[in-house]
């Protein structure tokens, strides 16, 4: 008989922008895995192609809405780095304030009502607020104060307008970000808290050998420079980039997919493989938290991605709270510069991972060529990957259809993938091919 | 509204940044007060729990850039009581309508190793062109406290109000130094609708217009003043190109400024 059996599931939710999975099974085993992304392009790099560089931060913000900040971040270091541009100490703490601020909305938002609802079978985080009233209000206060600093330094939340190559348009005054301290002291106590509710949540088990990627640096939990360092020993330069990964170009997405260069296989990024690679770079306090938690050195499970994100957000909330306090505005808020042609590529960690971007520029000032690889490209094939493991062990041990395409939703989740960044309408399909 | 029962609201994407329907998201001290007065009947990035229309209120986030949107937004308009655009993107086209001034097929090379697996349209537009709309929400992005007023609006039977004058008043009204005047930079605030706050003067720099044209926009007045300070054509037309770049008053104003000067427009 050779029937084939497709199974529409509703499409995928909690996500930031849409897509879709495509499940084929072949008696009764899973052949193939495909996280479909067909969000519209919006060809950012064709369009900044012949703009000011100076207009850069503000374009590249636009292609997310929940990590605008990781954009204008990488964005402005290469291209100071182009420019040969050094900044002042002052800048690169307000530049890692703000960094701060996008870490807690974002890792905020994703914890508490985008992926907390997961483990007690809620649909939504307002639903999950009828069980969890209190860790709920606390999570949106959370939130609410990441967004608040990035107010008060970037002029606003979503697509914050203070950033310029070469530092700030103005420096926040003293009290603008004194006034937030509080806030912060509350913060502080607030995420270690919720850090031990997650942290009780029940796990799905899953191991997978991950090649963990993510910026490392001596000194300093990575936010926006450092070298590239994987749990396989890579350590190499940002400029080496391109040596070691590679974008293809599949047929199901609108998205590219990035691997390693030689071996061609998937590896993982985001605030898992940050922690597992950084875990001596985080503070006593967070070092201590997790150990009281019983987060693994190393952990391999996916699923547990959530107290990842929420050790991050104690960390941030922390490191926040000490430039806060140690703030007294002085020198320049931007560098000055002539431009100049050049080339130069830099990469930061964006919430959700690695966000490396590359430009070309005239003597004019203006861009011409642009190239920006997002984490949610960089972690699609090993979504895919981890799909067909899990799936796969499911479905010998009798999973109805309805809960493999949940237990499906649920694994994408884990990633906190940004659909909108990477380009979307998620949804997951079965083929069946007896 | 019907009486009676919570309207039902519903949330839709299109080509854009999620940022705008995060925006209700944000609205982190107001978010669980808002659903005891709306029913959020379908909101993706929010629940799991997807409901059928008919809808009361569809906000719809995202411009038309593909032949599947222009069909799927012709089904959310006959499904959906009342339809309301919010952001640049789904007023206006937002930043992907640049493509309107460029090659679509060079473009879409330029981006993506294997073209003829991306179908795309030349055109990027806003959801007006396509479907009656009742409501439109300015601003790349929206304004939360703008958005949470016109559902407790909605939810209240009663038509939103919301300020049209320029950024320009809302300086004065901030007591912010107007930087045209103090130190000759080009800013869109005279010809931009408020909503914003007025944040890129306090923060020292001229508007870039996200929110769109203030109804009326004297741009003509305006652009002749920053020529008159010595800012080139290069500089005044990508100012007025960008998240805004196809509302027709920018558009107008950045054409005919090109072809003054011999420029393609």
């Amino acid at each position: 008989m050779s029937t084939t059996d497709v199974i529409e599931v509703p499409i995928l939710t909690r996500v930031e922008g849409e897509g879709g999975v495509t499940i084929r099974v072949r008696q009764n085993t899973i052949e193939n895995v495909q996280l479909r992304i067909y969000e519209p392009p919006r060809l950012f790099e064709a369009l900044l192609c012949g703009r000011a560089l100076e207009d850069t931060p503000d374009i590249t913000a636009r292609i997310c809405g929940i990590c605008p900040v990781a954009y204008q971040m990488s964005s402005v270091h290469a291209l100071e780095a182009a420019l040969g541009i050094q900044t002042t100490p002052q800048i690169r703490r307000l530049r890692r304030l703000l960094y701060c601020g996008e870490w807690i909305e974002s890792h905020a938002l994703h914890i508490h009502l985008l992926h907390a609802p997961d483990f007690f079978g809620a649909a939504s985080g307002i639903e999950l607020a009828q069980r969890f009233p209190q860790e709920i209000t606390r999570g949106l206060q959370l939130k609410k104060h990441g967004n608040r600093l990035l107010e008060a330094l970037g002029g606003r939340a979503i697509h914050p307008i203070n950033v310029a190559v070469g530092g700030f348009y103005r420096l926040p005054r003293r009290e603008e970000l004194a006034g937030l301290i509080p806030d912060f002291e509350w913060g502080l106590e607030a995420a270690i808290a919720a850090t031990r509710w997650v942290a009780s949540f029940p796990f799905p088990e899953l191991t997978q050998p991950y090649e963990f990627v993510s910026l490392s640096h001596p000194d300093e939990y990575p936010f926006n420079e450092g070298e590239i360092v994987s749990s396989q020993g890579l350590r190499v330069p940002v400029t080496e980039f391109d040596r070691h990964f590679v974008e293809v170009h599949v047929a199901h997405s609108t998205a590219l997919q990035a691997v390693r260069h030689e071996q061609r296989t998937p590896y993982f990024v985001g605030p898992l493989a940050r922690i597992n690679l950084n875990r001596g770079q985080l503070s006593q306090t967070v070092q201590r938290l997790a150990d009281e938690v019983g987060m693994e050195s190393e952990c391999r499970n996916p699923f547990r991605s959530i107290i990842a994100r929420a050790l991050e957000l104690v960390q941030v909330y922390e490191e926040a709270l000490d430039i806060l306090r140690g703030y007294h505005p002085s020198g320049p808020s931007r560098m000055p510069y002539q431009p100049a042609a050049g080339q130069a590529c830099a990469a930061t960690e964006a919430p959700r991972g690695l966000l490396f971007h590359d430009y070309q520029i005239d003597d004019a000032g203006k861009i011409r060529q642009a190239r920006i690889i997002p984490p949610t490209s960089q972690n699609q094939r090993q979504i895919e990957g981890d799909l067909t493991t899990y799936l796969s062990r499911n479905l010998q041990a009798k999973a109805s259809r309805e809960e493999l395409a949940s237990d499906c939703e649920r694994l994408v989740r884990t990633y906190d993938p940004c659909i909108s960044c990477s380009t979307h309408f998620l949804r997951v399909r079965w083929e069946e091919i007896p | 509204m019907a009486r009676g029962r919570k309207p039902r609201l519903a949330v839709f994407k299109f080509a854009s940044c999620d940022g705008c329907q995060l925006s209700l998201l944000d609205a982190e001290d107001e978010l669980l007060a808002v659903c005891d007065l709306i029913e959020i009947a379908h909101f993706a990035e929010a629940s799991s729990d997807l409901q059928p229309g008919p809808y009361d209120v569809a906000l719809v986030e995202g411009s038309i850039t593909t032949e599947e949107d222009a069909q799927r937004i012709l089904k959310i308009r006959s499904n959906s009581r009342y339809l309301m655009t919010i952001g640049a993107c789904a007023t206006a086209g937002g930043i992907q309508a640049l493509r309107q001034w460029g090659q679509i097929e060079e473009w879409v090379s330029r981006v993506y190793p294997s073209p003829e697996f991306i179908h795309t349209l030349a055109t990027s537009t806003p959801i007006a062109a396509h479907v009656l709309v009742d409501f439109e929400l300015h601003g790349c992005p929206v304004n939360h406290h703008q958005l949470v007023d016109v559902l407790v609006a909605l939810a209240e039977g009663r038509r939103p109000r919301l300020p049209t004058h320029s950024v320009c008043l809302d300086c004065k009204r901030r007591g912010t130094v107007c930087h045209v005047v103090s130190r000759g930079i080009p800013c869109l605030g005279p010809v931009t609708q408020s909503g914003c706050g007025a944040i890129c003067p306090a923060f020292d720099r001229g508007c870039y217009g996200c929110f769109g044209p203030s109804q009326p926009a004297q741009t003509v007045p305006l652009l002749s003043r920053f020529q008159a300070l010595g800012h080139t054509t290069d500089r005044l037309v990508p100012l007025l190109r960008n998240f805004n770049a196809a509302a027709p008053a920018f558009q107008q104003a950045a054409d005919e400024l090109s072809e003054l000067h011999g420029e393609p427009s």
